[in-house]
């Protein structure tokens, strides 16, 4: 008679505690960690990362790498607030972008470095700097040898990284001192930005000085004749905090990667799609993989993806679903209730990641993605149950306070029952979108099928990419197919009649 | 004997409209009342303000002489059983489920509950095995069997029933009126009947209220307001449904 008996919600109840307390994600921060390497969302961050965690580990020391966080921000976020540990990061993007101090020299960069606990390995023995990049065929035929060449070209059309079209030390500060009157300007994503200047689609880029796609698809670097770049060395960023074991395991990869050494392993890496086997060659190693089988790794990427979308979605039916009885009595309580879930949702679910990275409780950790994914989760389902409960027939609300039941009774016996395929719809409906939405997850390290998504994207692999996508579309279907079946479990025998 | 239920210058208002108009009531006990009358002229109104789901802007309800408050409603409304056109029995649970759902949240032994739906079957001639059955599964008759029950589970002191036989066939409306003038009988029951069928008033009515635009027109037994019409429309409504009357 009820929608739930009692012994089922507390069921669900000590389910979903427990299944909190004992997420490994939510609990990362205070188990007795590895040291955990972060990297940033392209090839070279993912090797650098996997050569320092190997190197870690050749000292003894246990460690992880957690792949493809974000872009710097996020990165030194993390770092500064612990959800990591290391990270390989350019001294250029230190002092323009972390430190706001554009040329300021290496001892500077480490006194003010200092003050905030973290340290510095020596360069790594490379400059990975900014570079425009253009298709070899159409800079011969225009003339285009150096950034300068550019000014004569104003009809050329730009396809630039987000973050570059943002950095201090980027498009706009170098358009204005070149003067590039370019109006054709578009963001766009690094790996897909490849592609579009292979068809056509732009004509002119930003890469990595080091970056191997410059040679796979034939293009050429402009000069940098009034040197407008700065130094790119490459570094690792650390908590000073590290076991000094730790961080003399570090600084002994100082000056051991040559440009051309990274050029070659970053070829590696996506040559095979396999960071570690990048990392391994650099270490002299062959072979011997020792990678995951697919199936494994399949299995890590959807119990984690299930883990997100789950504990999210158990945390907005506990709350939605109050929140919706609430919202149905109308008034103004419920106008905000009802305002307040529906503006969630406009925000955009990247943009809502972003916001909770900064706060100090949630940072870079399974944490953050559950957040987000119960914020989003939470408007259709309090909306399905307010507009459940206020479309019950006036005859049946008033037979129940007729009949002298008290405001409980009548809620738990006569109008969540009776609210009940409404309210499960709603459910249903934030559990498939929750699915798709957990591929975001990756994006901060939280794992799930986003990750081969993520790492697809990358390297620009359709394959990779599919790895991820396909088993998340079956997943949606099979949470579909699900709730169908809860539907018959769920909805009172008497309510289904009507459908026959 | 005092009425059971007493009206005294009730007066209902939606918006400018004076649903019901300083109206006074004794309801009186083991006795069916008829509320008769035109479409709108505020008769389902009058029960919904017995029961308390309008509140009334003016005038003031007694039951068994003392005025109902806030504090007493929940009690009041257990002694009272009310029954509404459609039934308004609940569609996620059985008829049985329907039934035992009031005395059940009211802790009573569950032998008792069902030997009380025994008696109830009986008393309405509904057919044991519909019990298992969902509204939606049941005849338009049954279900109103089963509403009516529904509302005598607990005894009650007073039966509300608003127009409870109107959506249904000639055949099955006539045999339930019988069955319910009996049962009226049987039991001593106070009871309230609103219809705006003549015919259906003479047979179940022992007082017949007959109702204009929110008053009282004239009260009486179904010969008082034949043979002795207080006004002109008295006469004109009985006329109008004369008709009626002969089949
Ligand atoms: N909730 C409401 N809001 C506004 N007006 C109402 C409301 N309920 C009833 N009325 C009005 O009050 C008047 C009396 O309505 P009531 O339902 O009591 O009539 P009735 O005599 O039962 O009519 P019928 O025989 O058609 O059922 C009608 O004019 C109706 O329009
Ligand atoms: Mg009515």
């Amino acid at each position: 008679m009820k929608l739930f008996p009692r012994s089922v919600r507390r069921g669900i109840r000590v389910l979903l505690f427990s299944a909190i307390s004992a997420c490994p994600a939510v609990n990362s921060l205070h188990a007795a960690n590895p040291i955990v390497v972060g990297s940033k969302k392209f090839t070279e961050s993912y090797v650098l990362a996997e050569i320092a965690k190997r190197a870690l580990e050749n000292a003894g020391v246990k460690a992880e790498h957690r792949q493809g966080m974000g872009g710097t921000i996020i990165l030194w976020q993390a770092l500064r607030g612990g959800g990591i540990d290391v990270y390989p990061e350019y001294t250029g993007t230190i002092t323009e972008e972390i430190l706001k101090k554009p040329g300021a020299s290496t001892d500077e960069i480490r006194r003010s470095l200092d003050t905030q606990g973290i340290g510095m390995t020596p360069d790594l023995g490379f400059n990975n700097t900014y570079a425009l990049v253009m298709r070899r065929d159409i800079a011969a035929k225009l003339g285009i040898k150096t950034i300068s060449d550019l000014r004569a070209h104003p009809e050329l059309k730009f396809g630039l990284t987000h973050e570059f079209l943002d950095r201090r030390d980027g498009w706009r500060p170098l358009s204005t001192r070149y003067g590039l009157k370019n109006t054709r300007v578009l963001g766009i994503e690094h790996s897909l930005g490849y592609a579009s200047l292979a068809n056509g689609d732009i004509d002119v880029k930003d890469a990595y000085s080091t970056d191997a796609k410059i040679a796979q698809y034939n293009l050429v670097t402009l000069r940098d004749d009034w040197l407008f770049f700065p130094q790119y060395k490459a570094v690792l960023l650390f908590r000073k905090s590290l076991p000094q074991r730790a961080i003399k395991a570090l600084n002994q990869l100082a000056g051991t990667i040559s440009e051309a050494r990274m050029i070659q392993l970053n070829a590696e890496a996506e040559h095979t799609k396999d960071y570690a086997r990048a990392a391994q060659l650099y270490f002299g190693g062959h072979e011997s993989s020792g990678g995951e089988t697919f199936p494994h790794k399949l299995w890590r990427w959807t119990s984690r993806h299930l883990e997100l979308t789950g504990i999210s979605l158990a945390l907005a039916v506990l709350i939605g679903v109050p929140l919706g009885i609430l919202a149905s009595r109308g008034g103004a309580l419920g106008h905000v209730i009802l305002g307040g879930s529906g503006a969630i949702q406009t925000i955009p679910s990247l943009a809502l990641l972003a916001l909770l990275v900064p706060v100090p409780f949630f940072g870079i950790s399974a944490r953050t993605a559950i957040a987000a994914l119960f914020l989003y989760s939470l408007l259709p389902i309090v909306r399905n149950t307010a507009s459940g409960l206020q479309d019950i027939p006036r005859p049946l609300r008033e037979s129940a306070v007729v009949l002298g039941l008290t405001s409980r009774q009548r809620l738990q016996k006569i109008y969540l029952p009776l609210a009940s395929r409404s309210i499960l719809a709603g459910i249903k409906t934030s559990a498939v979108i929750n699915i798709g939405t957990a591929t975001l997850a990756a994006l901060i390290g939280a794992g799930g099928l986003g990750e081969p998504i993520i790492s697809g994207l990358n390297l620009n692999d359709h394959a990779t990419i599919l790895e991820g996508a396909i088993p998340a579309a079956l997943l949606a279907l099979l949470v579909q197919a699900l709730f169908d079946f809860l539907d018959r479990v769920l909805i009172p025998r008497g309510l289904r009649l009507r459908r026959q | 004997m005092s009425a059971l239920v007493e009206l005294r210058g009730v007066s209902k208002l939606f918006g400018n409209e004076r649903a019901v108009s300083g109206l006074s009531l004794p309801v009186e006990r083991d006795r069916v009342t008829v509320l008769i009358g035109p479409s709108g002229c505020g008769k389902s109104t009058v029960l919904r303000i017995i029961v308390g789901l309008e509140k009334a802007d003016r005038g003031e309800i007694l039951y068994n002489a003392q005025p109902i408050t806030a504090a007493s409603l929940r009690t009041v409304r257990q002694r009272i059983g009310y029954v509404i056109q459609d039934g308004g029995l609940f569609p996620h649970l059985t008829a049985r489920e329907n039934l035992s759902l009031q005395s059940a949240l009211l802790a009573k032994p569950r032998s008792q509950i069902s030997q009380r739906i025994d008696e109830l079957c009986e008393l309405t001639r509904l057919p044991k095995n519909a019990l298992a059955r969902y509204p939606l599964e049941l005849s338009g008759g049954q279900r109103q069997r089963v509403s009516l029950m529904r509302a005598l589970m607990l005894s009650p002191e007073l039966l509300l029933l608003d127009e409870p036989f109107a959506a249904l066939d000639p055949l099955v409306r006539s045999t339930l009126q019988s069955e319910l003038k009996s049962i009226a009988r049987q039991l001593h029951q106070t009871a309230i009947f609103v219809t705006h069928d003549l015919a259906e008033a003479a047979r179940i009515g022992d007082t017949i209220v007959l109702m204009k635009e929110g008053r009282i027109e004239q009260a009486g037994t179904f010969r008082d307001l034949s043979e002795m019409p207080a006004t002109k429309f008295v006469t004109e409504f009985i006329n109008a449904q004369r008709s009626t009357l002969l089949t």
